[in-house]
């Protein structure tokens, strides 16, 4: 079920074109096609990495504000570090959102209104969140009463024991047979 | 005896919550969208390239749209089942054609068969980021007003449609 639910990250077709082309250049076709092939390509990636320069300001912020930001589909990676398309095309849309000047709240409400508050790694503090946010302190809370009272226990359990005369005297007198005996 | 029975409750119930947390499934993150207006989007047909389908174009029925692409490996495994929707007639269902190749898409659909009232195609994903599409396919059921109604995460199976989408979409038919 989870791979399946997709992105062209999984594209099946892409590798099957691959391999036909690999064949067409070892085959009769030679290299002045692979040399073409080559130089097609080059331009592609030019295209691909122009945000990047254009804007090494906008690219930062988009990085950092990114590092906050969940991927939806590889759910343990953030925006900014993975590489699934879905990423790629937020990373896409959080650029030119701050190209078109929007401020960094904004653009997390307009993510948030369309994938809810699962995009955000650090969730907002509301009805619902109560107690994921102070659960951890309720917990710490429960325990330190529970050390008190067992600690009072214990203190009373290891209370001197009071003897009554008696025992005193049975005390002193078993004391008093032993040192006879060692004399 | 009676020592035992509170790190015994303890336990209990811990595994209680890992039982019911081992049985979610983490991909199915609920849709903020769900009771708000769809998004409007204007967007190229799939087989008639120079017509464009609107989201007000639908306003007053009740209709699927069914987020699909030719690369999607589980799109194949719903499909015959959208197939037989469209034929009930019960629904009308449209598509939107997400981030794929024209040529590609009609070609999966001349072999798997076209459900489609309408295609429409999205080729960069951005009418995706409006609806919070993070995979492919996900189905919406959208009400005559427009709005969101469900929206359902992976292929529609026969279980998601008889106890989901077909009485929820009976349900809104009845509504003015």
């Amino acid at each position: 079920m989870s791979l399946r639910l997709l992105f062209p990250s999984l594209k099946d077709d892409g590798t099957h074109k691959g391999d036909s082309m690999t064949k067409a250049f070892f085959g009769a076709t030679g290299f002045a096609f692979l040399l073409a092939f080559l130089l097609a390509l080059t331009p592609v990636w030019a295209k691909e990495a122009a945000p990047v320069a254009e804007d090494p300001e906008i690219e930062k912020r988009m990085t950092t504000l990114s590092e906050d930001l969940r991927c939806l589909v590889c759910q343990n990676e953030t925006i900014a570090a993975s590489r699934a398309d879905f990423a790629n095309d937020l990373r896409r849309e959080i650029r030119e959102q701050m190209q078109a000047k929007k401020s960094d709240k904004e653009i997390v409400d307009f993510l948030v209104a369309r994938y809810g508050d699962f995009v955000l790694y650090r969730p907002p503090v509301k009805s619902t969140t109560l107690l994921l946010w102070f659960g951890p302190f309720i917990f710490l809370l429960g325990g330190a009463i529970a050390l008190l009272v067992y600690l009072k226990q214990r203190r009373k359990q290891i209370q001197e024991p009071q003897l009554s005369d008696q025992e005193l005297k049975h005390t002193e007198d078993l004391l008093k047979e032993r040192k006879g005996n060692n004399a | 005896m009676t020592r035992f029975l509170l790190p015994l409750g303890i336990f209990v119930v811990l595994v209680g919550f890992l039982l019911v947390g081992l049985n979610l499934n983490p991909r199915q993150v609920p849709s903020p969208l769900i009771g708000k207006p769809a998004p409007e989007f204007q967007l190229q047909q799939l087989h008639q390239a120079e017509q464009t389908l609107t989201s007000k174009d639908n306003l007053g029925k009740v209709w699927l749209l069914n987020v699909w692409a030719s690369w999607c490996v589980s799109c194949r495994e719903e499909h015959p089942l959208l197939v037989e929707l469209a034929k009930s007639g019960i629904v009308p269902v449209y598509g939107l054609n997400y981030k794929d190749q024209r040529d590609d898409a009609l070609r999966w659909l001349k072999q798997f068969g076209d459900p489609y009232t309408v295609s429409i195609v999205d080729p960069e994903g951005r009418t995706g980021i409006d609806y919070g599409v993070y995979g492919v396919p996900e189905t919406y059921v959208i009400d005559k007003k427009g709005v969101i109604r469900y929206k359902q995460i992976g292929p529609v199976t026969v279980e998601a449609l008889q106890t989901k989408i077909l009485p929820l979409v009976k349900e809104l038919e009845l509504q003015g």
